[in-house]
């Protein structure tokens, strides 16, 4: 709820702050509707739509309505998977706009004392500090190997859960001990000689819940000729204080990034998660107020690339690389795909595999639900484009849905088990795909070798 | 603004189409004020989501008797302000009524509902050989009760025709409520007036139309895409007369001006020229021998009239890069400025040339920029404005050139709207296309049909023949 004079000074923000230009920009042609996952599930409301939300911020910085209650859920219900970007034909960069209008409604709004304090932990104290997410992440690794775990789900203890994060806590993944967190490499020679040096951005949950994507991550780097920079100074992209209506922090997570990174003397800046990659690549936008950061940060962002573009240009699909024969189908990391435009990288390096036989779904560049903490401030509508996707996936009758970001990749296992397929098809991320693919051609090779020579 | 709708009304209301289906919030009143139409913008009242044809016509009668508009709303794609409730009452959305009910293969007929989104029905008459041509520009997003209401064009009207030509019988909700079959899949039938024609096209001031049954013929069996550049914009217009002359109907003979070409690249980003001053983009389809013939035979007229050089397109997926990239180009236009005014002056295809010649004179005279492009083969032009609407002076300036474009078109013996239709837009103009007599008679139709003026009121006719075209007060 917002009083009358929250609202006021909501408004006021809204007309200082959003960019007149850019709103004016949308010519309101509709050809983003379409491409809209909340538009279409919500069964074609315009409030829905981006022209939508668009016409709203507009009609609130013209003072034709007031920032109301309806119009924080309009901007609440948007996934933020910006698909209505690369199809909007005046280029109206959309995601910019959204996360103003967040960001003042959120700094305006007087939180109940819980969701403060909940936001205070998890934007300020938690996630800028490595070292405390690993307690935090210790802490789940200790749920789950205690016997905590199996005792909790059979008393049925998690039934006080909503039925949505009872499902989430099924399928996160068993988070490595404590130590292995904090025993992470800084520097890692290629195998072979030396054809690229790069930085590796390891992100925070995946250096911790996801440590063993990081780790695949950086083995394939090595494969494929890149010595790898580590720098432990580096910190939290902030997408999610930036997605979540926390600007000021985010900022302050860029600058520390940027320093990170700016001496290294590296060709890129390599990144495995599409949601971590985008937003560090638009610092530049984020930071465009600031004169002593601008240009710095426009040279950090144009270092910015995913893993699958790094290997692609380093030949790393000309490999031989097997697995088990299978169908394999790939969901788009919408991040990935409509902010750091990489969407066929992905694709090709798949269909170099031995054994895969690839199959694109319908709809694979829809959002999966996921968003971020979508699926969790908002389940019901989340749970839905969850069930489209999976609908598509089962279609495709594959045996691994592969994936490019680690929300995406827990929110299809999430669907996996909901369509009640989990005896039948897998998710993964697209890096420990890759992995299994290089080390099943050793494998292999290996078995050949021992056949001959016995 | 006084609330048309009382409480009293507003429970009938929503004791017909349900709670969820009714919303008068702020916001959701807010987002269905608009349509593309640059400078439009009223809120309505409520919005309605009706769920059948049954509930269509129990808030027509109600809305009649209380006096309150009704304004048929697709997906809001269109450029003429014809969904903008200018005056307020209600906007009826279609989302509830968006099924295919029948595609008859026997009778080569589609039965729709108005929700159904265009391409979509493409696509599933498509999937059984079939063809339903009219392709305008939205056609992602647009729905078919909105093209027919704005009996919209596209790309194939030259050869295929419009909306009109497709569509054979509707259900329509009249202004008192009554329900009402017009035509059906018949191909001869004359008994009593043409209803079909009269509702096609009228931008939902004379009734809702909930059912449509529309005409579909068998799939061409090849098509085949060229681009012909020119360094002179005639010399691609006289191709263009050449062309039909030579007794050949292509079915899609689209013309892009260099600034145009040069915008439309930068969106695309499919290696379009942007150094020539002018392209035409050629499509034949048919059987394969005979779109052979006429693309070699079109692709030598070009030549003769002084085309610099003439490139078919290699690939399916090349042919569709030329056609999508045609397709944006209104909105890819909207990158260069705020404010995009877009009209659709359009004259006898003999005409273009001069028509093309006249428009860039205008430009130059009201000191604007206007980039053309449009469908050269069936003379309808979209000359479009990059402007900024906050800049009065420049306004005024457009808001001339237009008229005097206006004025030109119908001095060639052409119209102010080729398929865009007259909505709120044009409404000042229409008179000078058809003199105060046809005035006249349109308006006893209207008259006879909605006394009440309850159907999309302030569309189609002016209150006055004002001289405005982008500058709505």
């Amino acid at each position: 709820m917002t009083t009358e004079k929250e609202r006021e000074i909501i408004q006021k923000q809204f007309q200082e702050r959003m960019d007149e230009d850019e709103l004016m920009n949308c010519m309101r042609c509709g050809f983003c509707l379409p491409t809209c996952p909340t538009y279409i599930e919500s069964g074609f409301q315009e409030s829905h739509s981006p022209r939508g939300r668009i016409a709203l911020m507009k009609a609130v910085v013209d003072r034709l309505i007031e920032p109301d209650e309806d119009v924080e859920r309009s901007l609440n219900m948007c996934l933020g998977c910006r698909a209505c970007e690369p199809v909007c034909p005046s280029g109206v960069r959309y995601g910019h706009l959204l996360e103003e209008a967040r960001d003042i409604i959120q700094q305006h709004k007087k939180h109940s004392f819980l969701v403060r304090v909940v936001r205070k932990l998890v934007f300020h104290e938690l996630f800028p500090y490595p070292e405390r997410m690993r307690m935090a992440m210790g802490l789940i690794g200790f749920y789950q190997r205690s016997g905590l775990q199996s005792f909790a789900r059979k008393t049925g203890l998690l039934n006080i859960l909503p039925s949505s994060l009872r499902q989430m806590e099924k399928v996160l993944p068993n988070v490595p001990p404590l130590k292995e967190m904090k025993e992470r490499p800084h520097h890692l020679a290629p195998e072979g000689p030396v054809k690229r040096r790069v930085a590796f951005f390891t992100g925070c949950l995946m250096d911790t819940m996801f440590m063993a994507t990081n780790d695949a991550t950086m083995r394939l780097l090595q494969l494929a000729g890149c010595e790898v920079i580590i720098p432990p100074a580096q910190t939290c992209c902030g997408a999610l204080h930036g997605h979540g209506g926390e600007k000021q922090k985010a900022k302050e997570l860029a600058k520390r990034n940027i320093e990170a990174f700016e001496r290294l003397e590296v060709d890129d800046i390599v990144t495995n998660a599409g949601g971590c990659g985008a937003f560090l690549m638009e610092y530049d936008h984020l930071l465009k107020d600031e004169a002593e950061w601008s240009e710095r940060a426009k040279a950090f962002v144009a270092k910015i690339k995913d893993i699958s573009e790094v290997l692609v240009e380093l030949d790393f699909q000309q490999k031989r690389l097997k697995a088990p024969p299978q169908i394999v189908t790939y969901q788009d990391s919408c991040h990935l795909r409509n902010v750091m435009k990489t969407s066929a990288a992905p694709r090709k390096l798949l269909r170099a595999i031995e054994g895969v036989e690839f199959r694109e779904m319908k709809d694979a560049d829809r959002c999966c639900g996921s968003a971020g903490i979508y699926n969790i401030v908002e389940p019901e509508m989340s749970m839905q484009i969850l069930d489209y996707k999976m609908e598509m996936a089962k279609q495709t009758k594959a045996a691994t849905i592969v994936t490019a970001n680690p929300g995406c990749l827990l929110q299809v296992k999430l669907g996996i088990e909901r369509a009640g397929l989990a005896d039948r098809v897998r998710a993964v991320h697209l890096v420990d795909f890759l992995l299994e693919a290089a080390k099943g051609i050793q494998a292999s090779e290996q078995e050949e070798h021992i056949r001959k020579t016995s | 603004m006084r609330n048309l709708i009382s409480n009293e009304v507003k429970q009938q209301l929503i004791r017909i189409v349900g709670e969820e289906n009714y919303d008068d919030s702020k916001a959701g009143r807010l987002v269905y004020s608009y349509d593309a139409t640059p400078q439009f913008q009223s809120l309505p009242d409520a919005v309605i989501a009706p769920r059948n044809t049954l509930e269509v016509s129990r808030v027509v009668k109600i809305c009649n008797e209380h006096r309150i508009p009704i304004v048929p709303r697709g997906s809001g794609t269109n450029l003429c302000a014809g969904t903008c409730p200018v005056e307020g009452g209600i906007v009826l959305v279609f989302k509830h009524m968006n099924k295919i009910l029948e595609i008859d293969e026997e009778n080569l007929t589609v039965t729709v509902q108005p929700g159904v989104i265009t391409l979509d029905l493409m696509n599933a008459v498509e999937a059984k050989g079939l063809f339903y041509p009219p392709d305008p520009s939205s056609m992602k997003i647009s729905t078919i009760g909105g093209n027919i209401n704005e009996n919209s064009g596209g790309l194939r009207g030259l050869k295929y025709g419009v909306t009109r030509d497709y569509v054979m019988g509707l259900e329509v909700v009249l202004a008192n409520g009554e329900i009402i079959r017009t035509g059906g899949k018949l191909a001869k039938d004359v008994a009593g007036y043409d209803l079909t024609r009269l509702f096609v096209g009228s931008e939902g001031t004379l009734g809702v139309i909930t059912e449509a049954t529309l005409k579909l013929i068998p799939m061409p069996e090849t098509k085949k895409t060229m681009l012909a550049l020119y360094e002179d914009l005639e010399a691609a217009a006289r191709s263009v007369s050449k062309i039909i002359a030579n007794k050949i109907i292509p079915a899609t003979l689209e013309f892009l001006d260099q600034p145009t070409l040069e915008v439309v690249e930068a969106y695309a980003q499919i290696g379009l020229p942007t150094d020539v001053q002018a392209v035409l983009l050629i499509e034949q389809d048919g059987p394969k021998e005979v779109v052979e013939r006429d693309m070699k035979k079109m692709a030598e007229i070009c030549k003769k009239e002084q085309a610099v050089s003439v490139q078919l397109a290699r690939s399916e997926e090349e042919a569709e890069a030329l056609r999508t990239a045609r397709r944006t180009a209104l909105s890819a236009l909207a990158r260069l400025k705020p404010t995009t005014i877009l009209e659709d002056a359009t004259v006898p295809r003999s005409e273009i040339a001069k028509m093309v010649k006249a428009i860039n004179e205008i430009a130059e005279k009201y000191n604007v920029k206007i980039c053309t492009f449009g469908h050269a083969g069936d003379g309808n032009l979209h000359p479009t404005c990059p402007t900024d609407a906050r800049d009065r002076d420049e306004m005024e300036r457009v808001e001339k050139a237009f008229e005097e474009i206006f004025a030109k078109a119908i001095e060639l013996g052409g119209t102010i709207t080729g398929e865009h239709g007259v909505g709120a837009m044009k409404a000042p103009y229409l008179e000078w296309k058809l003199g105060e007599a046809g005035i006249a008679a349109m308006k006893a139709i209207k008259q006879a049909l909605d006394p009440n003026n309850i159907m999309n009121p302030g569309k189609v006719f002016a209150k006055s023949t004002r001289k405005r075209v982008v500058v709505t007060r």
